[in-house]
């Protein structure tokens, strides 16, 4: 099985293609490019380096959220006109599950985070199962106190990973009770080659899906849905609409 | 490597892909002019609970439809993909998140399809709107683009060459429309809203001010005309006097149609065009196209103007543009980006 791998969802444009198993190719960077920019050329750049053709790819795999909007947008706007065109399927990989891949082996709670702002964490935590991950706790997005108390909890030694363990590293050293370690720049950060990794497990489970079907998954409704809630005049909503003032 | 040509027969059918703001659109068009699709799947209600287009709920319900939107446009146009020699897509101006969907997916569905890809300027697929349902149509023409994000007044020298005359220094058209239409309890959308109440109105009720802009013949500005309905409705409010909200509707409309109408036809008389175009989702605004018929009969210049289906954001008039750019050996590479604030003639 053939499988072209792509994440977005934060700093890192990464894009792997995957051939029975092996990681025939695999691009990653993390420069001031914004992932418009580099995307494309990295895919295109990826398959020519695999020895294979888009067309032969059998699925396109993404990782699905959470993440930056934009880069989840980004990514998933990439999957969908590249399985579109080759008549394929997505297979979406939840984005904190793939970055728990990174860690696959590893003996204890793996527990990636992505900076969400606000003091939260996009997070889970995972462990090494015989065929791939269990999951301890789903990706969700909760505030840091709230996940090193299930970490604490739980009790067993533990690797923090994703932009979040480097961002939140203090305050992990200072409240973490647990016996803990920090992923390697290696193993740290969003890499197409876990997507592939899941995307192949997700394929034999039949949850590959129509390009038309496909949507981010954002964990995180819209300011403007969150404050439209709790808005109470016409007014205050029309004032969350971009570029309006409103008449008081 | 990527070569322009005729297509097969000398037929080049572009897919035309729009996003730049909250209509997800596509269409098929033959050779710049023969619209054979045409599928836009607007948003205005759920924007319309929050008074405006709010971008982060616009770039999430664009990717959920954009593949059924062209999938829906190629069916409708009765061609398969097969058929398609090129790809148009708007890559600005607009709100940078929607935009980013359709230009992300655009790369991605050309470069599986090893089809030449071309990014597109709004402005100019709104101009070229009216090429569609006007075969005899050529350059050289004037054209004002009036819609919610823009308002230009441009020399239209050739395909693909312009010359900017005019633009808001502040707000644009419709901006003020949608702005005003909120203070006078009309709500979301305001062109149409206004436009309908304007017809119960009478025009001469309130004498809003005229903007001009010193030293720039043909700029507009709108956001002291906003203000002045603003401060008059405020005024009213405090000495507790009535206002019939169609007589503001309609005296507001009639300054933002004279002073458009006012530039045109100056810039008209001054560079001596003998056709002119109106173009962008204003367009549609009745006493703006009357206005402007009786002014271009008046000097004996010919007018065009697309239905409203083409002023509104669509898919055709990107496909249009991209033709235009395509037959000039115009192509975009993979690392097309989304630009919020494209200028028209700008090359990226």
């Amino acid at each position: 099985m053939n499988i072209l791998a792509i994440d977005s969802s934060g700093l890192v444009a990464s894009t792997a293609v995957m051939s029975d198993n092996i990681i025939k190719a695999e691009a990653n960077t993390c420069n001031k490019l914004t992932h418009s920019e580099t995307l494309m050329p990295m895919i295109d750049t990826v398959i020519r380096s695999s020895g294979l053709e888009l067309g032969d790819m059998d699925h396109i795999a993404v990782a699905c959220g959470p993440g930056s909007f934009t880069g989840l947008r980004i990514g998933c706007a990439t999957a969908k006109g590249l399985a579109e065109a080759i008549g394929r399927t997505v297979i979406p990989v939840n984005t904190i599950d793939a970055l728990a891949m990174n860690m696959y082996g590893f003996s204890g709670n793996i527990v990636p985070m992505i900076d969400a702002r606000r003091n939260e964490a996009y997070t889970g935590i995972f462990r090494t199962a015989d065929t791939g991950l269990e999951t301890v706790k789903e990706q969700c997005a909760i505030p840091l106190a709230q996940l090193i108390d299930m970490v604490n909890e739980l009790g067993t030694r533990t690797v923090f990973l994703g932009d979040g363990a480097d961002s939140f590293r203090d305050q992990i050293d200072k409240t973490c009770t647990v016996e803990h370690i920090y992923a390697t720049p290696a193993q740290r950060l969003q890499r197409a080659a876990s997507v592939a990794c899941l995307a192949v497990i997700y394929a034999g489970e039949g949850r590959a899906v129509d390009p038309a079907l496909h949507a981010p998954i954002y964990l995180r409704s819209t300011q403007a849905e969150r404050e439209g809630a709790r808005a109470k005049t016409e007014a205050e909503k029309a004032a969350m609409a971009a570029g309006h003032v409103v008449r008081k | 490597m990527i070569t322009t040509g005729q297509g097969k027969n000398g037929i080049i059918n572009i897919l035309g892909i729009e996003s730049s703001c909250d209509e997800t659109a596509a269409s098929v068009v033959r050779n710049g002019r023969e619209m054979l699709s045409n599928v836009i799947a607007s948003q205005i209600d759920t924007h319309t609970l929050y008074g405006g287009v709010v971008p982060e709920i616009a770039s999430r319900k664009h990717i959920e439809v954009i593949v059924q939107v062209v999938r829906e446009a190629l069916k409708e146009a009765d061609v398969s993909i097969k058929d398609i020699d090129a790809i148009g897509v708007t890559m600005g101006p607009g709100l940078v998140g929607p935009l980013l969907v359709g230009v992300s997916y655009a790369k991605a569905y050309a470069y599986g399809l090893g089809l030449p890809l071309i990014g597109v300027n709004h402005i100019e697929g709104h101009i070229c709107a009216n090429y569609i349902e006007n075969k005899e149509l050529e350059p050289p023409f004037m054209c004002l683009i009036v819609s919610g994000g823009h308002t230009h007044l441009v020399n239209v020298k050739d395909y693909g060459e312009y010359e900017i005359l005019g633009r808001t220094m502040d707000d644009a058209a419709g901006e003020a429309f949608d702005k005003v239409a909120r203070a006078i309890g009309l709500g979301y959308p305001g062109g149409p809203k206004i436009d309908k109440a304007s017809k119960e109105g009478n025009p001469e009720a309130v004498m809003f001010p005229r903007s001009r802009i010193e030293g720039d013949e043909y700029d507009f500005s709108f956001s002291g005309l906003k203000s002045a309905v603003l401060n008059y409705l405020n005024s009213c409010d405090m000495k507790g006097e009535e206002y019939k909200r169609e007589d503001i509707a309609a005296s507001f409309q009639a300054a933002v149609v004279d002073v458009l109408l006012d530039n045109s036809m100056r810039a008209v008389e001054k560079y001596g065009v003998k056709t002119f175009a109106l173009a962008g989702g204003v367009a549609s605004n009745t006493a703006l196209r009357k206005a402007f018929e009786d002014a271009c009969r008046d000097r004996g210049i010919k007018l065009y103007r697309p239905s409203p289906v083409l002023c509104t954001d669509n898919g055709a008039m990107i496909a249009s543009a991209a033709y235009y750019a395509f037959s000039r050996g115009k192509v975009s590479s993979l690392d097309l980006n989304a630009k919020a604030n494209l200028r028209l003639g700008e090359t990226v």
